[in-house]
């Protein structure tokens, strides 16, 4: 049996963050997905992929917000917490923070999603999600 | 013409390979060879019942002579990351190949969604290699 590298354990909570986004999720959920504590998992998950666990869950939600935005007409309050983000005076901040313009504007400034080109929605996942912008209201509360 | 025979993803344990892919995605095997003049590298292929022509290699990530052992626990850790490679089905049913794979105890990244090119879902195999299952919709080329 070929052992196994430590991060396939840290996939497994990446994995956790893409699958259930939408539900109330927070980092200790993560680090139970990778079977580690949540100092250690964090410094891991940090260490494999470059950035902060939290980070990389609240900027999933971002993303997912944006194609929300950009291929529904749903509502931001309701996109809001369909994301798994509860409070939406946060949400705001953080999207517009990150995408440099509010939710709305942002819808405003993107034509009907049928317009687009058919790209497979792996691509855009990965490739669509923005880069974390740190900012003390939704930084990471533990180190690492 | 040139065509598809073969394409190959890294994996960590062939054995653990092999039976998610019989066992779990039902594929079949389509080579085992282990050559003890090599090394007893192992030459391990599967592939879909209905698709004779195409297989797919399910290569142990090699130690020296063929990979300093640097270089394998870098390969190795990428695949663990899910970074080397992505296996793209598709399907007729999405949703009910779905069903038919959770049942088997495949655990799903992204569950079937409506997306403008089909109905796609996502899981892994053991190793952390993505693996896409699409319905592609009819009008769309994808």
């Amino acid at each position: 049996m070929a052992s196994v590298p430590p991060a396939r354990h840290l996939l497994r909570a990446k994995d956790l963050a893409d699958a259930r986004y939408f539900e109330p999720l927070v980092v200790s959920d993560l680090a139970g997905a990778a079977g580690l504590s949540r100092a250690h998992f964090s410094r891991a998950f940090r260490s494999a992929f470059g950035e902060s666990p939290h980070g990389y869950l609240l900027t999933r939600r971002l993303e997912r917000a944006a194609a929300l935005l950009r291929g529904t007409d749903r509502s931001v309050v309701d996109i809001c917490s369909s994301v798994g983000l509860q409070s939406l005076g946060s949400f705001t901040t953080s999207f517009t923070r990150t995408y440099g313009m509010s939710p709305t504007a942002y819808r405003a400034a993107f034509p009907p999603a049928a317009q687009h080109a058919l790209i497979p929605a792996c691509v855009l996942r990965a490739h669509g999600r923005p880069q974390r912008r740190t900012f003390r209201e939704d930084s990471d509360p533990a180190p690492g | 013409m040139i065509r598809i025979a073969n394409a190959q993803v890294w994996v960590h344990d062939q054995d653990e390979a092999l039976a998610f892919y019989t066992q779990k995605l039902g594929m079949e095997v389509r080579a085992d060879v282990t050559l003890a003049e090599m090394g007893n590298f192992r030459w391990l292929t599967v592939g879909p019942a209905g698709q004779p022509d195409i297989a797919i290699v399910l290569m142990a990530i090699p130690g020296p002579p063929v990979m300093d052992s640097e270089t394998a626990e870098q390969v190795g850790s990428l695949t663990a990351k899910g970074f080397t490679g992505t296996v793209f089905l598709v399907t007729d049913d999405c949703h009910a190949a779905y069903e038919e794979l959770k049942g088997r105890g495949v655990e799903f990244v992204e569950q079937p969604e409506e997306r403008p090119y089909g109905i796609d879902s996502s899981f892994r195999d053991p190793s952390g290699n993505p693996i896409r299952l699409t319905q592609v919709r009819e009008t769309a080329a994808v």
